[in-house]
């Protein structure tokens, strides 16, 4: 009775059965249609029909002229940029076509960009695997061990008939990668220890903890790139010079871990107190304590704030601009430094932002997955 | 025991300062060790210093690194590029992360002396100016009063425009806005009577970013002085001395009609002062520390002033620009090299 009594107010809700089939004991399918959805949910009183109209009447205004700019009337392949200056001319893609590999590659050496190319896939792909919970395992570290000097013979060559390539030459999407992976994956550990330090017993340790978060977590990242890559020379005799790279990775590896630390002490706050004591009760020590029983609970609970702060490095990682690094922004603005081309910034930013949003978009859905996977029998 | 730690400290000093001092001049002994030139560079200004497509650099700036470079080696490929952003570059040089600053940078007082730099030789004079469209009917910047002009925020430029205009009594509307590339185009559709910026980028703009060059005009009037010029740290006089004649090297062989298709003729040359310049007549090199082909070098492989000029900026560039106060002294502008001898 009230399954059919919601029907009559609900006609988005219609049996497929035979309608004169009784219902007792037989839960109704529902399945979608599109003129009952539509009714209830875009003209079900006056004042929302009115929104509708006029939401399709803004989407009738933006959506054509933009699908006209980017796919019907763009430039999809040009040698010169006189094509797209024509009059009524889209898109001018053909700028990304020209420079795509600047833009990828920044200025490692043209005729070697196969091998930054290779290296991307490769991390990628290690990216991935790891990713994937059946290779969790020992295998999955040496997998890396490989993986990494792989891709560090690719990148700075020197060995096998590879000519050498300083890393003041790498740039675009491996540079991108390399601050962000690298800073994450460096941060991590340096976290969890921060985190564990901002809440022990011993003073000296708390001290130092928390005066390096609060110190850290009070400046914006592009003054501590500042520091790293202005001052920090300053300080130094003359004539010695730390790689510039390595003080940017430096940089973002500390910033990062001070936000980290942050968003695991709030994993370790949240594990009721009687975690701690069953441990205890255990014989546990501290050590094993927090390996097996504190840290598995508590960085399980707090995947989406790290996840969060994982893809807000990644984006940061163009603050670098400011300290000459060529990362995946800068080569897309460096590319328009090209008189012929340097009217179409609107395309090399489109670009650079699209491959921004891949790799945000992946980290995004696969914490997800993750949070699926790991809170199976403490869903809430 | 105590006295042990005052040695150890003395020694400790000693050591430090002998280190300091062994430190300090040696620019040029580094770079010759080295084998390379490290050039301080923008990291992408079309004319002046940016990588093309395929990651080589070229550019008015460029050609001072090459022609140091040749100078020093005999070869203008030996040259690591270091692209700054504005904000690190002087703290870049200062820190020696490069042997010269080559990068678009204004020599002021303030640079020149506290900040610890030596700036070289000019070797472009630049300056803020205005640009309108040739249908407004002006013809100078003293009758823009009440004119929308458009300019990129928290600039210089900005304050200059302001200043110019205070202090002529006229009355200013600034269309402010923060991306390059939006003030170029808010005064492609007409949203402004006039645009301001550098004059070498006004020109740039109207040859690369307006439908109709010929529809606009630069006006006469530049309201500041940009003298960009090429900079090496203090404390190293040579190398100050080394890259400030590179560039009068240059201007010197446009000067002479040397050029890098010419310049094996000319070392036959009668002229005292060529075959000063290109070491037939041994002794320049000499006073410079440098081999005595060193001029003929640069312009062989670089070429004369003149040629960088208009390759990089100049009517074989996309930017077009006029020599303008970039002629020689000879055509009324402002290059002007002291005689080598």
């Amino acid at each position: 009775m009230r399954t059919d009594e919601r029907e009559l107010r609900n006609p988005a809700y219609t049996h497929t059965e035979e309608p004169d089939e009784p219902t007792a004991g037989h839960p109704p399918t529902r399945t979608w249609d599109l003129l009952g959805w539509t009714r209830k949910h875009l003209f079900s009183s006056i004042p929302n029909t009115i929104l509708t109209l006029l939401c399709l009447y803004l989407l009738w205004l933006a959506i054509p002229p933009v699908v006209d700019w980017a796919l019907l009337s763009a430039v999809w392949s040009s040698d010169t940029a006189d094509a797209c200056k024509v009059e009524g001319a889209g898109a001018c893609w053909a700028f990304v076509e020209q420079k795509h590999r600047f833009i990828l590659f920044g200025l490692y050496p043209f005729g070697e960009q196969w091998r930054p190319m290779v290296a991307v896939v490769l991390f990628i792909g290690l990216i991935a695997g790891s990713c994937w919970p059946g290779f969790w395992n020992k295998g999955l570290l040496a997998a890396w061990a490989v993986g990494l000097t792989v891709c560090g013979i690719l990148m700075w060559g020197g060995v096998f008939g590879l000519t050498y390539v300083e890393n003041s030459q790498w740039g675009g999407v491996p540079l991108t990668l390399i601050l962000s992976v690298v800073g994450i994956v460096a941060a991590m550990p340096l976290a969890v220890l921060l985190a564990l330090g901002r809440r022990s017993d011993l003073p000296a340790i708390k001290t130092v903890c928390v005066t390096f978060i609060e110190l850290i977590r009070g400046v914006p990242l592009i003054s501590v790139l500042f520091m790293a890559s202005i001052m920090f020379p300053l300080f130094m005799p003359e004539g010695v010079t730390v790689d510039k790279l390595l003080r940017a990775v430096a940089g973002i590896t500390l910033f990062t871990s001070a936000y980290l630390a942050e968003a695991i002490r709030g994993g370790l706050q949240s594990l009721p107190q009687g975690q701690y004591e069953a441990a205890d009760s255990l014989g546990l020590n501290y050590w094993q304590k927090t390996r097996l029983i504190i840290l598995p609970q508590a960085l399980r609970i707090v995947i989406p704030p790290l996840v969060n702060q994982f893809i807000s490095t990644f984006k940061d990682t163009s603050l670098v601009i400011i300290i000459g690094l060529y990362d995946l922004l800068t080569t897309a603005k460096t590319a328009l430094a090209d008189p012929e081309w340097r009217q179409f910034y609107a395309e090399s930013y489109i670009f650079a932002a699209a491959l921004y949003f891949c790799f945000a978009f992946f980290m995004s859905r696969y914490s997800q997955y993750l949070e699926r996977r790991l809170n199976t029998g403490t869903r809430r | 025991m105590k006295n042990l730690f005052t040695a150890a400290a003395m020694a400790a000093l000693a050591v430090g300062a002998t280190a300091g001092s062994a430190q300090a001049g040696t620019t040029f002994d580094a770079v010759k060790q080295r084998g390379e030139v490290v050039c301080g560079v923008h990291t992408g200004l079309a004319g002046f210093g940016a990588p093309d497509a395929q990651g080589n650099w070229s550019g008015l700036d460029i050609d001072v690194c090459r022609a140091v470079a040749a100078a020093v080696f005999g070869d203008a490929k030996k040259v690591k590029y270091v692209p700054l952003s504005a904000q690190q570059r002087l703290a870049a040089l200062q820190a020696g992360e490069v042997d010269i600053l080559s990068r678009n940078t204004t020599w002021t007082l303030t640079r020149d002396t506290s900040n610890g730099l030596n700036f070289t030789a000019v070797n472009y004079y630049d300056g803020q100016g205005f640009m309108v469209p040739k249908s407004l009917g002006v013809n100078s910047a003293k009758e823009l009063d009440g004119a929308t002009v458009c300019v990129q925020t928290g600039t210089t430029t900005e304050l200059n425009m302001a200043d110019y205009f205070r202090a002529n009594n006229m009355k200013l509307n600034p269309l402010t806005i923060e991306a390059f590339e939006e003030v170029n185009a808010a005064y492609a559709s007409g949203r402004c009577d006039a645009i301001t910026s550098d004059a070498s980028q006004l020109a740039a703009i109207r040859a690369n970013d307006l439908p109709n060059p010929d529809d606009h005009v630069i006006l006469p009037e530049l309201i500041s002085k940009e003298p960009l010029t090429p900079a090496v740290r203090h404390g190293d006089d040579q190398w100050f001395d080394v890259v400030k004649w590179s560039i009068y090297a240059m201007i010197d062989a446009e000067e002479q009609g040397i050029t890098s298709a010419n310049v094996d003729e000319k070392k036959g040359s009668d002229n005292p002062n060529t075959k000063r310049l290109l070491g037939v007549t041994p002794g320049m090199g000499a006073a410079l520390g440098l081999p005595e082909e060193w001029a003929y070098n640069i312009v062989k492989q670089v070429g004369n002033y003149g040629e960088s000029f208009e390759r990089n900026v100049g009517k074989d560039s996309p930017l077009k620009l006029e020599r303008g106060l970039n002629a020689l002294w000879t055509d009324g502008g402002l290059m002007y090299a002291p005689p080598a001898r």
